[in-house]
């Protein structure tokens, strides 16, 4: 294949073990250290200034969770293209599992018990759609885009998911997963008047959706449009949060001072709520400090999708960008009132185990999108060096 | 190279995707941070204040009531410990294990075991219940000493209203009990749990200076109301203690000695200032029982007792005042110009008025009768006669001197006024006019005249005093911490009678008691210097029959209690330099025999005591308090 163009970088890129740690994001596993510090804190002081229960538990999760990060990192490129569908069709199998598994045990399960960790196949899901459709995307041309054939499979393989999904019954969830496909579909090239049909389509839907809906989800609906209307029933959540966010103040009252947290006004506070608590204690300036590192975070991973050379990385790289973001924008977003309460945790702080997992596989993959930037892939995907 | 050209199409496209949805981030995520800065910047007042709402309580500290003492400064009413043991549920591994093993030491009935089980259900596991109230040390100790077998229970501490002399002190202090649906005001510290107040007696009327001023605590909660620690407090102040008049030694007597009858009352007053040195009333009751909680079968059993122990009758006990009324109408005589030595009037034993033939209660007749004579033998018709010419007005008027048919403010709730009869006051409350023959009934303190042993005491105080207006009270002062606050005694106002008529009145009262053919010449202190003046009075409470006078003898004892009748005497001592005044009414007690023995015991047992001129508490003067008669 002749010369290369010399933005592209590197001549060479195929690189050795020892070049690859040595170019490992050095700076991004900080940012992923410190936010994740952040958290074991804020585990900390949820537990009335106690490492049991939940800050210890957490801390050898985020140091498996980080080996995993770095092995994935290190892991070619291209082993990760051909496992996707894979990847992708094993996440699925798992979500008709805890489907099957529910319908016969107890009602709404969500997990499937490995005894060291209870996995969500849900959360699995999160990459592994954006794994496949990345992979789909590699393979289809800028012309092939255009035409609506082409979509008629990735679209299949948004909707089997989500539609698992929903019946668990989990709405941020599926939400998560329409809009991070909807991101790469977005990025891939699809045309904006498509968008457009579907999310009309989708507002057309609500009324039918509605019905559909469960008594508590209406509720958190309902609570969302008028907060006020029953602050100690359904809106008591959401309620108590807004009280302990705003009493934070700008300087908020303290590390473990929070007492709208501490007295258990707060409800969730070590998962879902965790937010809640960092702007009681650090106030304003804590709550924007976090911000900052998770958008930190996030521009690293829209650099590396600028920087890689091959539409599976790019595409990979911004749609896992674009999940985290998901997180932390629905979470915040939750606990301010802003959006329905869904149980959508802050990624790398609330506690909890699937969450810590994919949340750093993705992140490893967005290294190891990185650290494999100039790899070209061949659209069928043998790689073309 | 068309792969190539198109990774860069591709690529470029790509490129600006990304910045465009790298802008709708931006654009959500500085909502985020506006939202951010709404909640804690605008509007973070609102939210601390909501924070601060949900996380501090205030408990408000029932206050110490004062205790009442009396004027020499014995504790009549105060506070005990009272012991409990309660149970916290949370601390129990098996409750019903801990109250087996507590009913074991301390008896508890199936209606103690159903009540705690369902204040444990009620409550939340952390708040104690009590298992029972009013423990003796011995319990206590027994139950401390079983502790280890006891996990959850534990001894708490409170405070019980307590009365030394119980049934003695009984209708002067009144009781306290827990606060009823009506009391409420909306002061919080009556919705207290527990909390009491005064129902009745000195209890009652001073309830708000012995009240005191609540506490309060301010206590962090968390969202299930357990407590997590106290952030300030505030002690507030005890309860004002009162001062009373009262010598609680003579006031022991004084009912000990009443207990000789069924029903009856008596007063005791200084005529110097009014200080009423003993308030009896029989029976009783036990003070304390309504704090701890009466049974209905004690509470009937109080409700329908025929001799009314809650009743204070020396303030709400109204009687015919019988003879012991003579005196009011002698002076009023005596206004209108009859000269108590120079007028006679002749008792063949009976005054004929038109038709009717209006008795004196010798059958006899006294024969010639001046003033003296007539209350030393207390002469019915020399009553009727000068009655007749003075008119029932007069008389009333002088009543209502003499504090008669209207309250004498004393400072006890539940006082009544009882009746001194005009020819206004007829029309008004029964629409008829007077009868002459009313004016005669009248005159012997009978038909439709009503006092109570208070004001028959006031009346005889204000006799013993040369014709002031002595006015009772039953409080000397306060104590409040270091400060000693003396009530004011005012001066009494003088009632305008010549101080002759006084002396009339002074040697027909000497005689009825030290003259040997007095009415009370029987019931006379004999110790020298303690000598009584007195007046006896027997009140019927049913009409003689013609039948029964033809009949001749009719024996008090014979009837049945409630037809016998009343017994009163009114006296003051000692007789040359008046110093006490005593009123004594016995309910049914087949006359003024039975009144005038108990005024005798009681005056002497006073003077032994000498109370108004034993030094009593110090009291501090308060500065509108200086100008005013000084109280010894």
């Amino acid at each position: 294949m002749g010369q290369q163009p010399h933005y592209l970088g590197r001549h060479n890129p195929e690189i050795t073990l020892g070049q690859k740690l040595w170019q490992l994001n050095w700076g991004m596993i900080i940012l992923i250290c410190m936010i994740a510090s952040i958290g074991l804190g804020m585990l900390y002081s949820a537990a009335n200034a106690s490492f049991d229960p939940w800050a210890s538990r957490q801390a050898i999760r985020f140091a498996l969770g980080f080996v995993f990060m770095i092995v994935v990192a290190l892991v070619d490129i291209r082993f990760w293209f051909r496992v996707s569908y894979l990847f992708y069709f094993g996440a699925l199998i798992l979500l008709v599992g805890v489907e099957v598994m529910g319908s016969i045990g107890m009602g709404a399960q969500r997990w499937i018990d490995l005894k060291f960790i209870q996995l969500q196949p849900s959360e699995l899901m999160k990459v592994a759609i954006v794994f496949a459709l990345a992979r789909y995307f590699h393979g289809v041309s800028q012309e092939d885009i255009g035409r609506i054939s082409f979509l008629i499979i990735p679209l299949a393989m948004v909707i089997a998911p989500s539609v698992l999904v929903l019946r668990q019954p989990d709405l941020g969830t599926t939400g998560m997963l329409v809009m991070a496909s909807g991101a790469v579909f977005f990025c891939a090239g699809v045309r904006l008047w498509k968008f457009a049909i579907v999310v009309l389509s989708g507002l057309a839907a609500i009324p039918i959706g509605w019905q559909f809906l469960h008594t508590y989800q209406k509720n958190r609906v309902l609570i969302f449009l008028n907060p006020e209307q029953d602050p100690l029933g359904t809106g008591y959540h959401i309620h108590q949060s807004k009280i302990a966010f705003g009493s934070g103040g700008v300087f908020g009252k303290g590390f473990l001072q929070g007492s709208q947290s501490h007295l258990n006004f707060l409800p969730e506070k070590q998962t879902d709520f965790i937010f809640t608590m960092l702007a009681e204690e650090f106030g304003l300036v804590g709550g924007l400090v976090l911000l900052g590192l998770y958008v930190l975070l996030m521009v690293y991973g829209l650099a590396i999708s600028l920087r890689a050379r091959n539409q599976f990385g790019r595409l990979l790289a911004i749609g896992l960008t674009f999940n985290l973001f998901l997180y932390v924008f629905i979470n915040i977003a939750m606990i301010m009132g802003l959006v329905p309460v869904v149980g959508v945790p802050l990624p790398l702080i609330s506690y909890g185990g699937t969450v810590m997992l994919t949340v750093m596989v993705g992140l490893g993959l967005v290294m190891s999108v990185w650290l494999h930037r100039d790899i070209k892939i061949s659209r069928h995907g043998v790689h073309d060096e | 190279m068309p792969m190539v050209h198109e990774d860069q199409d591709r690529h470029k496209g790509f490129t600006r995707r990304i910045l465009m949805l790298s802008c709708g981030k931006a654009a959500l995520l500085s909502a985020l941070v506006g939202r951010m800065y709404y909640l804690q910047v605008i509007e973070a007042e609102k939210y601390k204040t909501l924070a601060e709402d949900n996380r501090v309580n205030l408990r408000l500290l029932p206050p110490r009531r004062g205790n009442i003492l009396d004027r020499f400064g014995v504790e009549v009413a105060n506070n005990q410990q009272n012991f409990r043991v309660v149970v916290v549920k949370e601390q129990t591994p098996d409750l019903m294990a801990t109250l087996d093993a507590l009913a074991k030491l301390i008896k508890l009935s199936e209606h103690d075991y159903k009540r705690i089980l369902r204040d444990v259900k009620r409550k939340r596991g952390f708040v104690p219940v009590t298992v029972k109230d009013n423990l003796s040390w011995d319990q206590v100790s027994s139950i401390e000493v079983n502790s280890a077998d006891l996990p959850g229970a534990s001894i708490e501490v409170g405070e019980t209203r307590f009365y030394p002399y119980g049934a003695d002190m009984s209708h002067i202090l009144g009781y306290v009990a827990a606060v009823s649906e009506k009391e409420l005001t909306g002061d919080p510290l009556l919705e207290l749990p527990g909390f009491r107040i005064g129902k009745s007696g000195i209890e009652k009327y001073h309830d708000n200076d012995m009240r005191g001023q609540a506490g309060t605590s301010e206590f962090e909660v968390n969202a299930y109301g357990r407590v997590i620690r106290e952030l300030a407090r505030n002690e507030g102040g005890s309860g004002r203690e009162m001062i009373l008049t009262v010598d609680a030694g003579l006031q022991t007597f004084v009912q000990q000695r009443l207990m000789s009858e069924l029903s009856a009352a008596s007063v005791v007053i200084d005529i110097q200032n009014g200080d009423v040195l003993a308030m009896g009333s029989v029976p009783g009751y036990d003070p304390s029982a309504f704090n701890l909680g009466l049974s209905s079968k004690q509470w009937n059993g109080l409700i329908n007792n025929p001799y009314t122990p809650l009743s204070n009758k020396a303030i709400s006990g109204t009687y015919a005042p019988g003879s012991t009324f003579k005196m009011i109408v002698a002076l009023a005589a005596m206004k209108e110009g009859i000269g108590a030595l120079s007028h006679t009037a002749y008792c063949p034993g009976f005054m004929k008025l038109g038709n009717a033939r209006f008795h004196c209660w010798k059958r006899g007749g006294h024969g010639n009768v001046n003033m003296i004579e007539g209350l030393q033998h207390s002469c019915d018709v020399y009553f009727y006669d000068v009655a007749r010419r003075i008119g029932v007005d007069k008389i009333a008027e002088m009543a209502n001197k003499f504090g008669l048919g209207e309250k004498v403010g004393i400072d006890l709730p539940g006082e009544r006024s009882g009746v001194i009869p005009t020819k206004a006051w007829k029309e008004a409350n029964i629409g008829e006019p007077w009868q002459g023959g009313e004016t005669l009934v009248t005159s012997i303190g009978q038909g439709f005249v009503l006092a109570t042993p208070l004001q028959l005491g006031v009346m005889v105080a204000r006799i013993a005093a040369g014709g002031k207006k002595v006015i009772p009270r039953l409080a000397r002062g306060y104590r409040e911490g270091e400060k000693t606050v003396a009530y004011p005694v005012p001066e009494f106002e003088d009632l305008g009678i010549p101080s002759e008529h006084m002396k009339m009145i002074f040697q027909g009262m000497d005689a009825v008691s030290n003259n040997p053919r007095g009415t009370a010449y029987k019931y006379r202190i004999k110790d020298e210097g303690w000598e009584l003046a007195g007046k006896t009075g027997t009140a019927q409470v049913r009409r003689i029959t013609l039948a029964e006078r033809q009949a001749g003898v009719f024996k008090n004892e014979d009837l049945p209690w409630r037809r016998r009748d009343h017994g009163l005497f009114v006296a003051y001592a000692p007789v040359d330099n008046p110093r006490y005044a005593c009123a004594v009414v016995v309910e049914h007690g087949s006359g003024s025999k039975s009144a005038a023995p108990i005024a005798r015991d009681i005056l002497r047992e006073t003077q032994r005591r000498d109370p108004a001129n034993t030094p009593a508490v110090p009291l501090q003067h308060t500065a509108e308090a200086t100008n005013t008669a000084d109280e010894v």
